[in-house]
């Protein structure tokens, strides 16, 4: 059995600022790293525009490639834009993007999957056989498919990255709610005469609420690499807006100069899915708590 | 080769948040002379563990060791290097875990795993190794010692794993063992058996043991010392006899009563049998698992069940486990419906699935199971639990609902100021207490608890006991208690029905329960109780014991193992259900003198 010699943590006074050096406390070097990425990369993403020295899309420079100077921090682009300010709004909208792709994506995954697995029986079937249907389909080709039929905007974007993430998340969610749903907590509950719903948000959910906040940004990386992969192919977000992948597609003829107008928004994608990484990596992954020791 | 082993001032502690260590072990010395068997002895948490696997130079990740010394023949273990260190463990300190069918590779056969250290290590060849194995397992008495080891891990049972486990850990003669718990997770029949052989192989190859285990009477059984741990502190340490017959200190007297719960004060027996309507009677109930395509089930687990309680009494379900005790309680409480018979509550019949039943009929059977850690959601709190059969049954809301909950904690012995604690953070008591006050909250008639004790440690096992018994006179409560622990259920119930194999072998009031005759099967789990007297290991008969082949269909089901039986009657007749001078029932051909007869001359 295991004895919780945590308790004392109780003791501690629990306001926030307590509770986040605590968490601090308790991550790794490397989750340190991610975390202090994840916030900068957010904190970009909603306040970048007010931060913004010109407007992105303004023609503001002398010239195109401009490298790193006082006026054009890092410098500007092929059309002779502040690159800064281009790099600002782009993360707006990779981010943005990426974050209801995927939060849309888990949300519906983890309902079906609880819906299925407490359900059972043909319902479970239905539900599970449709998502091995939807895992068959190249998910490249169908975005590149969903783009060609309907053009590239902004709420397609956001559909095709949730349609393609949400089997992995349901298949997730569903291996664990099956297990959850066999532990005697929820047999109690249904001896108790429970109705579906409340077993599935009351009993289950809370208790796997942890990997799945780890599934989600997992599938958030994948989404930005997604849309900055439709992007670099001219069939993601659409000029004169642009997201990191845009940028870093018209910016191309730069690299030989090594141009800052492309190595910022490559390095912007690499640093925040690196920073969701290491801080997914870092997160106690167990559902109900009990990893910390 | 054995040698004394020195502990001396050992420290252990965990890493803490923020980086303050946490006293684990505090400061703990002992020695061990050649060829003796040390017991660590304590409740979980105690450290007893702890200090077992640091003789191995190992400590559990998060934990430290952080001053003292471990002397293990010539050896400095915390001295050592990595890869010394890997060569004394199975070479000179060797482990036998709690859970053998954890510890065994289910895809290997047995014998590759057995010699796995002694092969790689290149101590022998493959040949002498085999050879020397399956002598071990000759020695820890082991059946067809020449060709279990062809066989995989889940061919053999629970037991057998176990001795398997210490045949392992024999093989390159270790000077030093460290049993952890081994018997523990097993039946008491087949824990006689595990100790026998265990006791006998550490005599013959004079091998220096730790034996580490909660269960004082098993521990009276085989060690020569007594080392008594209680928070990582030693209470007590001494020779067997001393400890056993003038405990010093309190700890251990309050170990020693809570082993002896017949011991402790009864509650008054309740009302006279007969007097009252039944509350639940079920009458030729069959149940089981897997319809096969005539309709008939294809793996039958109770077969014709018969019960009947009155209110306010309780009735003890005992039988080793796979015996359907638990499924009995699945079919009372709805969640598996019976293939034949009906379950009549009140005087009328219960619908057989859960979903029929209505919300009043659910509230009036309360189900507890044996494992609060699985039992509780951990993610709320004490309150949300206490809570949530309040609201759903009574629909209490607010200051009503706040002030019953404070009642329920009160019951349980627990502050008010719990009700906001996080269920994961409370402990293995608690956590049974809790789940014993959500029965309690819906105020049902029937109480079913599935071996609510069987994974709390001794102390904490009786101390709930006593609640129960005493919630059961303030509250007028009618239970079912279901356990394997045949002297719990005798120091708690008033009435007592064994099952073997899903049939129901031996019923009647619990008092006709202290002396023979008994039936052969209920005889053999009384004497198989460890009792807390040395000698009691030689005294015990021997049973057979394990899983073996089933008789065929409408024979008596105990037939392989019972040590009574009457050939050409017993193997060709049904067992025939009796009545004894006591008023208990029994299913068995033998009457009751002959009975009486065979069980008196070995007592």
């Amino acid at each position: 059995m295991r004895k919780s010699y945590s308790l004392d943590a109780e003791a501690l006074p629990q306001d926030g600022l307590a509770v986040a050096e605590r968490a601090w406390k308790s991550l790794s070097i490397s989750g340190r790293v991610g975390l202090v990425l994840v916030i900068f990369w957010l904190f970009i993403a909603v306040f970048g525009a007010f931060l913004s020295p010109y407007s992105p899309s303004a023609f503001v420079a002398d010239d195109v490639f401009l490298p790193m100077s006082a006026t054009h921090w890092l410098g500007s682009d092929y059309l002779g834009r502040d690159t800064l300010s281009r790099v600002l709004s782009g993360t707006r909208y990779t981010v943005g993007l990426a974050f209801f792709g995927a939060l849309l994506a888990s949300a519906t995954g983890t309902f079906l999957a609880l819906y299925a697995a407490v359900s059972q029986g043909v319902l479970d079937e239905v539900i599970s056989r449709l998502m091995d249907t939807l895992i068959s389909i190249p998910s490249k080709i169908f975005a590149l498919v969903l783009v060609a039929v309907f053009g590239a905007s902004l709420p397609l974007l956001l559909l095709t990255a949730a349609i393609i993430y949400l089997p992995g998340s349901y298949r997730i969610a569903r291996a664990l709610a099956v297990n959850l749903n066999s532990m005697d907590y929820v047999e109690v509950a249904r001896v108790r005469g429970e109705r579906k719903l409340y077993i599935v948000f009351h009993e289950i959910l809370p208790n796997m609420l942890n990997p799945m906040m780890a599934d989600f940004g997992l599938r958030f990386v994948f989404v930005v690499l997604l849309l900055s992969g439709m992007s670099f192919l001219g069939l993601g977000v659409q000029p004169p807006a642009a997201d990191l992948g845009s940028l870093v597609r018209e910016n191309m003829s730069g690299l030989q100069d090594i141009a800052p107008a492309i190595l910022a928004p490559a390095i912007a994608i690499a640093t925040l899915t690196i920073g969701v990484n290491l801080l997914i990596d870092a997160l106690p992954q167990s559902g109900n708590g009990k990893g910390g020791h | 080769m054995a040698v004394t082993v020195n502990v001396s001032h050992l420290k252990v502690a965990a890493r803490g948040e923020g980086g303050m260590p946490i006293p684990i072990i505090r400061d703990v010395s002992f020695s061990i002379k050649k060829g003796e068997v040390l017991a660590l002895i304590g409740e979980s948490g105690s450290g007893k563990s702890t200090i077992a696997l640091s003789l191995m130079g190992y400590t559990r990740p998060g934990l430290e060791v952080v001053g003292g010394r471990i002397q293990v023949g010539d050896q400095d273990v915390l001295a050592l290097k990595s890869d010394e260190l890997r060569a004394l463990r199975g070479k000179t300190v060797a482990y036998v875990a709690q859970s053998a069918a954890a510890s065994f590779n289910p895809v290997v056969r047995i014998m590759d795993q057995v010699i796995e250290t002694a092969v790689t290590t290149q101590m022998c060849t493959r040949a002498v190794a085999e050879a020397k194995a399956i002598g071990l397992f000759k020695s820890l008495a082991l059946p067809n010692p020449e060709t279990l080891g062809h066989r995989y891990p889940h061919e053999v049972s629970g037991g057998q794993l176990q001795r398997l486990m210490a045949a392992m850990a024999l093989m390159a003669d270790p000077a030093l063992v460290i049993f952890d718990e081994p018997t523990t997770a097993l039946d008491v029949t087949t824990q006689i058996e595990v100790l026998r052989a265990f006791k006998a192989a550490v005599k013959e190859r004079g091998v220096t043991a730790v034996y580490v285990s909660h269960d004082l009477a098993v521990v009276a059984q085989i060690a020569d010392q007594i080392v008594v741990l209680q928070h990582g502190e030693v209470r007590e340490a001494g020779q067997r006899d001393q400890i056993l017959h003038e405990p010093d200190a309190d700890y251990t007297q309050s170990l020693m009563q809570a082993a002896q719960p017949e011991k402790r004060v009864r509650p008054s027996p309740a009302k006279a049998l007969g007097t009252m309507a039944p509350i639940l009677q079920i009458k030729g109930m069959k149940a089981g698992y897997g319809k096969a395509r005539d309709g008939s089930l294809q793996k039958t687990v109770l077969d014709n069940i018969d019960l009947t309680i009155e209110p306010g009494r309780a009735l003890g379900i005992i039988g080793e486990s796979g015996s359907g005790k638990s499924t009995l309680a699945r079919v009372i409480a709805g969640m598996l419906p019976p293939a034949a018979g009906q379950v009549c509550f009140h005087g009328e019949v219960l619908p057989p699935s859960l979903r029929a039943r209505s919300r009043d009929q659910l509230r009036r059977i309360q189900i507890v199971f044996q494992n609060a850690d699985t039992a509780i959601n951990p993610a709320q709190t004490v309150g949300e639990v206490l809570a949530r059969p309040l609201q759903f049954y009574y629909g209490l809301k607010g200051q009503a609902l706040t002030k019953r909950v404070n009642e329920l904690l009160d019951l349980i012995r627990m502050p008010s100021s719990s009700a906001d604690r996080l269920c994961r953070k409370m402990s293995g008591g608690q956590k049974q207490r809790v789940n014993l006050a959500r029965a309690l909250a819906a105020k049902p008639d029937l109480i079913l608890c599935d071996e609510v004790t069987s994974a709390l440690d001794s102390v904490v096992a009786a101390a709930i006991l006593d609640l129960m018994a005493e919630l059961r006179h303030e509250l007028n409560l009618t239970y079912v208690f279901i356990s394997h622990d045949i002297s719990a259920v005798r120091a708690v119930c008033d009435d007592i029905m064994v099952l073997y194999a899903g049939t129901q072998v031996e019923a009647g009031q619990s008092q006709a329960f202290k002396s023979a005759p008994y039936h052969p099967y209920t005889d053999l789990l009384i004497s198989s109780v460890p009792q807390l007297r040395r000698g009691w290991l030689e005294e015990a008969r021997p049973g057979s014991s394990g899983a073996q082949a089933q008789p065929e269909d409408g024979l008596c089901r105990f037939l392989p193992r019972c040590s009574l039986k009457i050939p050409g009657l017993c193997d060709t007749m049904p067992a025939p259900r009796h009545a004894l001078s006591d008023g208990r029932n029994i299913l068995c051909h033998l009457d009751e003198p002959s009975l009486r007869a065979a069980q008196l001359e070995t007592v």
